[in-house]
């Protein structure tokens, strides 16, 4: 334990000396500040507040933005090591592979975490400054941060399986973008692509929660909606929202994180330097 | 500078069984069809230093990282400090890599409380190391600011780390400065003194030649020669140098005898007849040794 906390701290400590963790922050803070004050004038029959339209929003952006500071946060965390040199050096102590992944993987997600948190939490402290949110608009928030959280913690278990697949960090940057661009984009547009094919008709649109949990972005945004009734029927999933319970997306979402941490790991156990 | 000097501050184990602290049998490592290590066998003894010499990938840093258990044998047996290489074996051990880098950004101090806490070491110990290679004055500054030879005296620093009872070091005095490089010597007699075994390559002979106890030369991945000194002069014959001076009398004349070395005494006999004025006799190098024993030069393979 000692060791695999030692690794999470240089971790950290280098992504703060890196402006790793200020630069997440404030991107985070912008982007939430942005939606707050962009989505603050809620109009039709939907009747929502402040708050929550900010976390329908960052829901939504955030899917984008979350995955991408993740994938960039740890995408070369052994191939870089390895690249710089200074992974024969640390395996060479005494400690276990598996403690070097779990160290390395602990330190990342504290990162962001904290950027997370800290960056959603200012545009939420700044709205409530504003006109102070109902409590369940605050529980949904809270939700949104806990599932944004998971949701960078699934992509940086995925950085780390990239990092220790792929002898080179160009390729590990190259295969980084594309799983971004896959898991993020390319699949909802297959989906939807499909859905309107089918006219949601067919084992398509019944498969269609098990096929959005097979994607971490989609399951976070399946959390998002099971969790906020509001924020469903303003997204217009409510369908597909009340069919899964909360509970099974967030453990999509968890399998996320534990399935491609496991796999690294077992990956980086067996390597031959 | 006075790098590397000063007391060690540690007080170290010594493998009081007898076994051996490395022991590999029919050790082989194969990359695909290449064989980095061929039928490798090789002991050393509790406080023994042992040189591994061999050109650019004879197989020196594989037998390091097979010894570390970085990586697995493709056949053979490896007994280190009593048992097969495992991470908790790495406690008694200390490596310094070849060409060994640092996380640019942490300070000395940082990087060295770092592997200390990985190794389970006492932070306390971490100064007086740091002291001891001669970088506490730069303790403070990032790695990224160091020459070559503060970062090679800070990998040093690394692997004194701990009490190990074996050192593997690998290229250890590249960058050193001549002063550097005798300190640190004097630091691994030091160490073997008190039965630290020390595993350690290096390209620069002469700097091995009086102090390691063995000499193990690879080739290819096979051990041509692993031996004492003089049982390597003696494996391979090469004539003594002699120089006499003054063999025409009165401090005059230099006459030069490259002679076998069972001729050795009977020719200084006979040189001690005439007039001389001085004899010097040069025995064959490591280096020369070296080169005789035939390892094949210029081949970049894997290592």
């Amino acid at each position: 334990m000692t060791a695999i906390l030692a690794i999470a701290g240089k971790e950290i400590r280098e992504a703060t000396r890196n402006r790793w963790v200020l630069s997440a922050t404030l991107l985070l803070a912008l982007l939430a500040l942005a939606l707050a004050f962009l989505g603050s004038a809620p109009t039709g029959d939907v009747a929502a507040g402040r708050l929550t339209v900010t976390v329908v929003s960052l829901a939504s952006l955030g899917i984008y933005l979350l995955p991408l500071i993740a994938l960039l946060l740890s995408f070369d965390t052994v191939v870089g090591e390895a690249e710089q040199g200074t992974l024969l050096l640390l395996l060479a102590y005494p400690v276990g592979r598996s403690a070097v992944m779990a160290g390395k993987f602990l330190g990342h997600a504290s990162v962001l975490a904290f950027a997370t948190v800290v960056g959603f939490g200012l545009a939420a402290a700044v709205l409530a400054a504003i006109s102070p949110p109902a409590p369940e608009e605050w529980l949904a928030f809270a939700l949104l941060v806990a599932a944004s959280v998971g949701l960078g913690w699934a992509f940086i278990a995925i950085g780390h399986l990239i990092s220790v697949l792929v002898p080179e960090r160009a390729s590990a940057a190259g295969l980084a973008g594309g799983v971004w661009l896959v898991l993020v984009v390319l699949y909802d547009m297959g989906l939807m692509g499909a859905l309107v094919a089918t006219g949601g008709q067919g084992w398509i649109g019944d498969a269609l929660p098990a096929l959005l949990m097979l994607n971490p972005a989609d399951a976070y945004r399946l959390l998002n909606l099971t969790v906020m009734d509001q924020a469903a029927r303003m997204a217009g999933l409510q369908d597909v929202a009340a069919s899964v319970p909360p509970a099974m997306a967030a453990a999509a979402l968890a399998l996320w994180v534990a399935v491609p941490l496991a796999l690294a790991s077992v990956i980086f156990s067996r390597r031959e330097l | 500078m006075n790098a590397l000097r000063g007391e060690c501050p540690m007080a170290l184990q010594t493998n009081e069984s007898g076994d051996p602290a490395i022991a590999v049998d029919g050790l082989t490592k194969a990359y695909g069809l290449q064989l980095a290590l061929d039928t490798l066998t090789l002991s050393v003894r509790p406080g023994e230093m042992l040189a591994l010499l061999g050109h650019n990938g004879a197989g020196k840093s594989t037998l390091m990282k097979l010894l570390l258990g970085l990586t697995r044998p493709t056949e053979g047996r490896i007994s280190v400090l009593g048992a097969p290489p495992s991470p908790a074996g790495r406690t008694a051990v200390g490596f310094l890599p070849e060409n060994v880098v640092f996380s640019g950004g942490m300070t000395g101090k940082e990087v060295l409380t770092y592997l200390a806490r990985l190794k389970k070491v006492d932070i306390g110990t971490t100064l007086p190391l740091l002291e001891r290679v001669g970088l506490a004055d730069a303790a403070g500054r990032p790695v990224r600011t160091y020459s070559k030879g503060m970062r090679q005296r800070l990998g040093l620093a690394q692997a004194l780390l701990g009490h190990p009872r074996l050192l593997m070091l690998d290229e250890p005095t590249t960058g050193l400065d001549p002063i550097s490089r005798k300190t640190f010597y004097e630091l691994l007699g030091e160490l073997t003194g008190r039965g630290v075994t020390v595993l350690i390559s290096s390209h620069v002979l002469t700097e091995l030649e009086a102090r390691a106890d063995r000499i193990a030369i690879l080739a290819q991945g096979r051990l041509l020669a692993h031996d004492t000194m003089d049982g390597l002069r003696r494996t391979a014959g090469l004539p003594v140098r002699i120089i006499a001076h003054g063999v025409e009398g009165a401090g005059r004349g230099r006459r030069v005898l490259d002679v076998a070395p069972e001729a050795k005494m009977e020719t200084l006999r006979a040189l001690m007849d005439g007039p001389l004025t001085d004899i010097e006799i040069q025995p064959p190098t490591l280096e020369t040794i070296y080169a005789h024993l035939g390892a094949p030069t210029g081949q970049e393979d894997r290592s």
